[in-house]
């Protein structure tokens, strides 16, 4: 549909009194999508680091799944800003010129640190002897790509692989911090906007840094069991158990810090307290209270409480713990879809309401939403293949 | 064994973070980060405010109509730098507003007259904020106060990322959908180049909209704050706005 066309449907559709410039919301499904990956990058290299640092070893068979899970969504998370940019090929002028007084101007740094600094060092450390073996046992192309990845460095001495484990572990202590600054940060994007009641709340970089880790954890859970399946080797179920019991944790966690959030909302009641209510019980009401709290965290909190007691056969708690973690990985998405569409259905004259609704068969944003959640699986699959963490020596 | 070599290495790690922050720490004390177009307002020169008086607005949406057509804005009715809204509240104080195309057609009033407490019109148009919430979001700086208190776009070098239309709290802003920039209100800042004032301003009836230079306090808008008085919009967000409404009801968000 024609850009106007949906526009002249959309005046159409206001309820109320809106601004004139409001009808069209600025920020679509791909601003949705930004938050979203971010927050999944954030979440699994979170779990990550609860088996490096925090010497949690029921972990370790997600280890290096959960850090090229978080490399793979990390490649395509600022696809959405930049497709999203009126001016696309400017992007990079919020690396030269950043202006410092912006919220938004420190995202490609954050980004590019988290990207270079942590993941990417990580990985290398992580598998630099592996690295070297491979391109030793390699024959072909194959040998001089290794090579490559090593940095055509050879060194395999026990001194050498000690040094990758302190540097590694090192990076890991350095990177929750940076984790917890990446998507705390995305929050703070949202939550410094003033003139936008929805979204100006001191707790918008701890609801998002909460609610990431929930989501990063839960596509972990979810990507285990699949590439456990794909390779039809048997699911550590201790592993499983233990990612089930953070999620448990953290979801409590989310969940009590979000409905402060809302308590607090609708104890004081300011001016905008009409307006929000008329909101989210009318066109978030689905997306609101049946998904993101229903199916998204209250179904969820009441398995996994249930899981804390009994322990039904394995096969059972498989099923269980797939669907929780699609229905978490739903719930979360719906999140950012409430905080991104809802702060933008509403007027911010508060007299009134414009309407959106997501197609992808006409929206090209909603399409390409989609293809960006979709493709970092397939660099994910393509990392799993090059640096199989099955194949890895024990060190 | 192991145990005691990671608590080492932990310390290690510790005092080297403890000394980096530290350094950081004193470099800002001796150099603080300035920042990048932190317009002061000037104690001499220009310092542009408007002033609306919304009893003689009589909402012919000559402003609006004139504004598009001065400033080449698109004629779709979802894009405006200037627009009047139509306020009614009924006797059972039902606040009803409306801005049929920005009031460039004109209004009809929905409401029969013995329902009507009272009605009024209310243009509206950029703010010109001295802190203004727009400029202060824009990650690249395309956004800037000029040194006469104007908000402007460099749209050669805007990105079109939005985040400016999402922090004005007057929806005054848009993204024009040809250029993929923002666009706003410039106060015609290439007609005040040339001494002429701006479209809106020139072209109401009722000489119900006025500007000038705050600084001077014998000129037109200055001597017009003194003997009303005036509100601004959303005080509460501290954006200390430059366009005062005398007569202006609560009601008006």
């Amino acid at each position: 549909m024609d850009k106007t066309q949906s526009l002249y449907e959309a005046l159409s559709k206001v309820e109320g009194f809106i601004y004139p410039n409001e009808i069209s919301l600025n920020w679509d499904m791909l601003i949705v999508m930004y938050p979203y990956i971010t927050g999944l990058v954030a979440g699994a290299f979170i779990l990550a680091s609860l088996n490096r640092v925090f010497n949690i070893k029921a972990l370790r068979p997600t280890y290096e799944i959960s850090l090229l899970a978080a490399l793979s969504f990390m490649l395509v998370a600022t696809m959405p800003l930049i497709i999203h940019l009126g001016q696309p090929f400017r992007f990079y002028e919020m690396l030269v010129t950043p202006h410092f007084t912006s919220a938004m101007a420190l995202f490609g740094f954050v980004y590019l640190w988290y990207l270079m600094v942590v993941l990417l060092l990580e990985i290398w450390f992580d598998y630099r002897y592996d690295m070297v073996i491979w391109s030793q046992q390699k024959k072909g192309l194959m040998k001089y790509v290794y090579k490559a990845l090593t940095l055509w460095i050879s060194d395999t001495s026990p001194e050498s692989r000690k040094t990758d484990e302190k540097i590694g572990y090192f990076i890991t202590v350095v990177g929750i911090p940076s984790a917890f600054l990446l998507h705390g940060y995305v929050g703070f994007i949202f939550g410094a906007i003033k003139a936008n009641p929805w979204w100006s709340t001191v707790m918008m970089p701890v609801i998002f840094l909460f609610s990431a880790m929930v989501s990063g954890i839960a596509l972990i859970m979810f990507i285990y069991m699949l590439v456990s399946y794909l390779r039809k080797q048997k699911i550590d179920m201790n592993a499983l158990d233990t990612i089930g019991k953070y999620l448990f944790y953290i979801l409590i966690l989310d969940f009590t810090l979000e409905s402060l959030d809302q308590i607090h909302r609708i104890y004081v009641a300011d001016e905008s307290f009409d307006i929000l209510k008329i909101l989210v019980h009318g066109k978030l009401f689905v997306t609101f209270f049946i998904i993101q709290i229903g199916i998204g965290t209250l179904i969820p909190l009441a398995t996994l409480a249930y899981l804390q007691f009994k322990k039904p056969s394995d096969r059972v708690r498989k099923i269980i713990y797939a669907t929780i973690s699609i229905f978490v990985l739903v719930g979360i998405f719906y999140m950012r879809y409430n905080v991104v569409i809802g702060g933008q259905l509403f007027s911010k004259s508060f007299y009134g309401f414009t309407s959106y609704k997501a197609n992808v068969l006409y929206d090209t944003d909603a399409l390409l939403s989609l293809v960006l959640f979709i493709v970092p699986f397939f660099i994910l699959a393509f990392l799993l293949w090059l640096l199989p963490p099955w194949k890895k020596i024990e060190h | 064994m192991a145990l005691e070599n990671k608590n080492l290495s932990r310390q290690e790690f510790l005092k080297k973070l403890g000394l980096f922050a530290g350094g950081v720490v004193f470099v800002s004390t001796i150099n603080p980060l300035k920042m990048v177009f932190a317009t002061e307002k000037p104690k001499n020169g220009k310092w542009y405010g408007i002033a609306i008086d919304i009893e003689k607005c009589i909402g012919c949406g000559s402003c609006a109509r004139s504004c598009k057509i001065e400033n080449d804005v698109s004629q779709e009715p979802f894009y405006f730098r200037n627009w009047v809204e139509q306020y009614t509240i009924t006797n059972e104080h039902e606040i009803k507003v409306s801005s049929p195309n920005g009031g460039i057609d004109g209004f009809e009033q929905p409401v029969p007259d013995e329902d009507i407490y009272k009605t009024f019109f209310v243009p509206k148009m950029c703010n010109h904020c001295s802190d203004s919430p727009c400029t202060q979001v824009c990650p690249v700086g395309a956004s800037f106060d000029s040194p006469e208190g104007i908000v402007l776009v460099d749209q050669t070098y805007c990105i079109g990322c939005g985040y400016c239309v999402q922090a004005c709290p007057y929806g005054c802003r848009y993204i024009d959908p040809l250029k993929g920039v923002a666009d706003k209100c410039t106060l015609c800042s290439h007609r005040l180049e040339k001494g002429l004032d701006p479209a809106c301003m020139m072209i109401c009836p009722t000489h119900a909209r006025i500007y000038g230079d705050l600084n001077n306090k014998n000129s037109e808008v200055s001597l017009f704050l003194k003997e009303h008085n005036c509100a601004v919009l959303k005080p509460h967000l501290n954006t200390h706005s430059k366009l005062f409404y005398n007569d202006l009801n609560q009601e008006v968000h």
